[in-house]
């Protein structure tokens, strides 16, 4: 039976600061286990994606309110992979597009992942947020695994959006 | 024109922009917060030396890691030098990089600019 070690685990506020932090810390502890260097690299990728999505749209909320502080984000590690998880607030808008993109993302093979990089990085549509829309499209491309992804009820049209990415150690 | 020389950081890349001596160098590692924001002057100052170039120049990408968000402004970056005469590119990548080596590959089949690509 493979049992998971989390390495990590944290929850509250995310910031770049906290990026910063939680992937030193990640580094870190890679680094002490003599983790490959590829893997340590899709790993890092994968982290850096995830945590400032998670950045960027912490954004959408109130400093006062609770759901700004309300994301978590889990690495854990089993014997032969490594398992990226992170859980955050969106609004319903969001949910449909996000389960639209990562559905769309999950049907791509490795040449359609990369002609979708390709497609999204040449065009001139720059979200706001600055997040290009590439950061999925890149998980998936490191992961080389489908995304897997739930949306639970929170009420009050916010649903919390978690999503996990495997790292295979091969 | 003013030189750009900026230490590089745990998420922002080393900016070494000097047209006297000829050195121009993106290194080290991507993931500023917000992207657009910093490498805004450094597409500001590609276009002004675009005026009046030299008549070589050799840009050098050397990074250990760079976001998504960084991607997009890294093409930009390319972009403008493409409309610029006698660029190379140099991109480099450690030896067993091969996610930065088939990023590189990737930037050079986007634009119109000679890569070099070698080792560290």
């Amino acid at each position: 039976m493979l049992s998971r070690n989390l390495i990590l685990v944290y929850e509250g506020e995310f910031t770049q600061e906290i990026t910063k932090s939680v992937l030193a810390m990640a580094e870190r502890n890679m680094d002490s286990m003599g983790e490959e260097s590829s893997i340590k690299r899709k790993v890092f990728n994968v982290m850096v994606e995830c945590l400032q999505n998670i950045v960027k749209h912490s954004d959408d909320f109130n400093p006062l309110s609770a759901k700004r502080n309300a994301a978590i984000f889990i690495i854990g590690k089993e014997d032969d992979r490594y398992v990226v998880t992170s859980g955050n607030p969106v609004d319903t808008e969001a949910k449909e597009s996000l389960k639209m993109r990562i559905d769309e993302i999950n049907q791509l093979d490795r040449d359609g992942l990369k002609a979708k990089y390709k497609e999204i990085i040449k065009s001139n549509s720059l979200s706001n947020k600055g997040g290009a829309g590439l950061g999925f499209v890149d998980m998936a491309r490191k992961s080389g695994q489908k995304l897997e992804y739930d949306f639970e009820d929170m009420g009050e049209g916010f649903h919390f959006f978690s999503l996990t990415t495997t790292i295979l150690r091969f | 024109m003013e030189i750009i020389n900026l230490e590089g950081t745990e998420d922002t890349p080393k900016i070494l922009l000097d047209k006297g001596n000829g050195i121009f160098e993106i290194s080290g590692r991507s993931l500023p917060e917000d992207s657009a924001e910093f490498y805004q002057p450094i597409l500001d100052w590609i276009a002004a030396y675009g005026e009046d170039p030299n008549p070589e120049t050799l840009f050098t990408f050397k990074l250990e890691y760079f976001n998504t968000a960084s991607s997009k402004l890294i093409l930009d970056v390319l972009s403008s030098l493409e409309d610029i005469d006698g660029v190379t590119i140099d991109w480099y990548f450690h030896e067993d990089d091969e996610d930065m080596e088939e990023a590189g590959e990737e930037f050079s089949e986007l634009v119109e600019i000679p890569f070099e690509f070698k080792t560290y």
